[in-house]
């Protein structure tokens, strides 16, 4: 096993959408996502937790410590169901069942089984003090630089649900998209937590994978076409960091080359990163 | 209280949420002194120090969203994690789809307070931990934007970005010149008395909350 990670980290994702919805508002039949008052776009943290957890699962197919927690059904597997014996949990904690022991014990023992606890924390029931997880990795909502315009689209299919529908021939649907959205999103790595949780150096290239190809195993009909674009890691010299969040999310701009026009591709997007002002302390690594 | 702090914080989003009102959750009005606590105990906190809320400044408008969100309904079981690490086999993952619950969070937005605080010591406070020394260490985390984990507004999906206050510096609140009652708010959770729920009568006078002190179960 690699080492628990030794330093803080930022970092500023951007992924686009083309003609597709990024993550649809239960509150609005599932039309994109948005701020009401200006008109951005909105995705929020749970949407690309769950991608990044989708993606650990199939790059690391059920691997030892990599198991995910919260599962999408579709892959219900019952090889999963093993038996985690080879932990080999020594029989003579059961003769101190210290409550505080115990419930570190648990701890740590769903920390070592499931990437997705290790990495973004666990809530475990009743009252054991201990028995949550705060985890390392912190994501905020992701938001879109420019405002975004969702369209409607009416769609049909030849073929209709219910027999007593049959005369009708074809049933009609809706579709939710946006024609072009640049998303922002920003997140933190905490060293402390993940010595806690037992985040490793490992783990977190992992999670720049993810962060990085996720979209790529997440196509469907209502998702479009999704990608990262951008991410910008800025890594802390020391655990505890050199400098705020704030300075160094604010060097990270993406502007549109052509206020006019309403943009339609990611090459209508000027991303740039003031490298002159990172600050002593923090080194930035592109991906 | 000559060791108090000033610290600004902001963030995009926030949610104080109700104890009343969780299950579809509403923020409270404002930031509570519980939660400023946390963002505090983020910076910096030892067992030997206790922070105590003493003001909070209300700088921008209080303007509410609605979010709703796909959620899971239960927690995880510790008997079946028991039963596994015995090596029983056991499904242990869970899945959302098959528990699903749709949750509306009325939350806060481009919230920006000034939280005023200090530490006291407490018993667990050994030879070598001096106020000075924690005062310090405070200070100097939170001018240089350091912290243990990023600190957050209610809800981790909602970091906060903080400042330490500079000493004359003042930022006006958009409420100076009002005065407003913000009802009964959660002050903090009594970990001495079985996490206990401590509530006190919160007004906005110009912008300021006075956070009172507590007392054996009592807010004052």
């Amino acid at each position: 096993m690699s080492e628990v990670i030794q330093n803080r980290y930022e970092f500023v994702l951007f992924y686009d959408v083309e003609n597709g919805n990024p993550n649809g508002d239960p509150d609005a039949g599932n039309m994109p996502r948005i701020d009401p008052e200006t008109g951005f776009g909105i995705a929020t943290d749970v949407c690309l937790k769950r991608k990044i957890r989708n993606y650990v699962d199939i790059v690391k197919e059920g691997a030892d410590g990599y198991d995910i927690y919260v599962r999408e059904g579709g892959v219900l597997n019952l090889q999963h169901k093993k038996a985690y014996d080879h932990l080999g949990i020594k029989p003579e904690s059961k003769k101190l069942p210290k409550d505080k022991e115990l419930a570190r014990q648990i701890t740590e023992f769903l920390c070592s089984t499931f990437f997705d606890i290790r990495t973004f924390g666990a809530v475990m029931t009743n009252e054991v003090n201990g028995g949550q997880v705060q985890g390392p990795v912190q994501l905020a909502f992701s938001r879109s630089i420019d405002p975004i315009v969702p369209q409607e689209i009416t769609i049909t299919r030849m073929a209709v649900t219910n027999e007593r529908d049959l005369e009708k021939e074809r049933a009609m649907g809706r579709k939710h998209i946006i024609p072009y959205g640049l998303y922002k999103v920003e997140g933190f790595v905490s060293a402390h937590l993940a010595k806690k949780a037992g985040f490793t150096e490992a783990d977190l290239q992992l999670l720049w994978d993810a962060l990085t190809n996720m979209f790529d195993h997440d196509h469907s009909a209502a998702r479009g076409k999704m990608s990262s674009r951008k991410l910008y890691i800025f890594k802390h010299e020391s655990v505890l960091g050199n400098a705020p969040a704030y300075q160094l999310f604010d060097l990270v701009k993406a502007t549109k080359k052509d206020e006019t026009r309403p943009a339609r591709s990611f090459y209508d997007y000027h991303v740039e990163i003031e490298r002159d002002k990172i600050p002593d302390g923090v080194t930035m690594i592109e991906k | 209280m000559g060791y108090g702090i000033r610290l600004l914080i902001w963030g995009n989003y926030a949610c104080f949420t109700r104890p009343e009102m969780k299950g579809e959750r509403v923020s409270y009005d404002v930031i509570t002194p519980s939660a400023a606590r946390g963002i505090l105990e983020s910076i910096h906190w030892k067992p030997a120090i206790q922070w105590v809320v003493d003001r909070i400044h209300v700088l921008n408008p209080i303007r509410l969203d609605n979010i709703r969100r796909n959620e899971v309904g239960s927690k995880i079981s510790e008997a079946k994690i028991k039963s596994a690490m015995k090596g029983n086999e056991e499904d242990l993952h869970q899945y959302p789809n098959d528990d699903r619950q749709q949750r509306a969070t009325l939350l806060l937005r481009d919230v920006a307070y000034i939280v005023e605080a200090h530490f006291n010591m407490t018993d667990l406070a050994g030879p070598e931990d001096t106020t000075e020394k924690h005062y310090n260490i405070a200070i100097r985390r939170s001018r240089q934007g350091q912290c243990f984990h990023q600190p957050y507004l209610g809800c981790k999906e909602f970091p906060a970005m903080f400042r330490l206050l500079d000493k004359d510096e003042m930022i006006p609140s958009v409420y100076h010149g009002e005065e407003r009652d913000l009802g009964w708010m959660l002050w903090d959770l009594d970990y001495q008395n079985n996490r206990s729920a401590q509530f006190f009568r919160a007004s906005m006078k110009d912008g300021i909350i006075d956070v009172p002190w507590i007392k054996k179960g009592m807010v004052i």
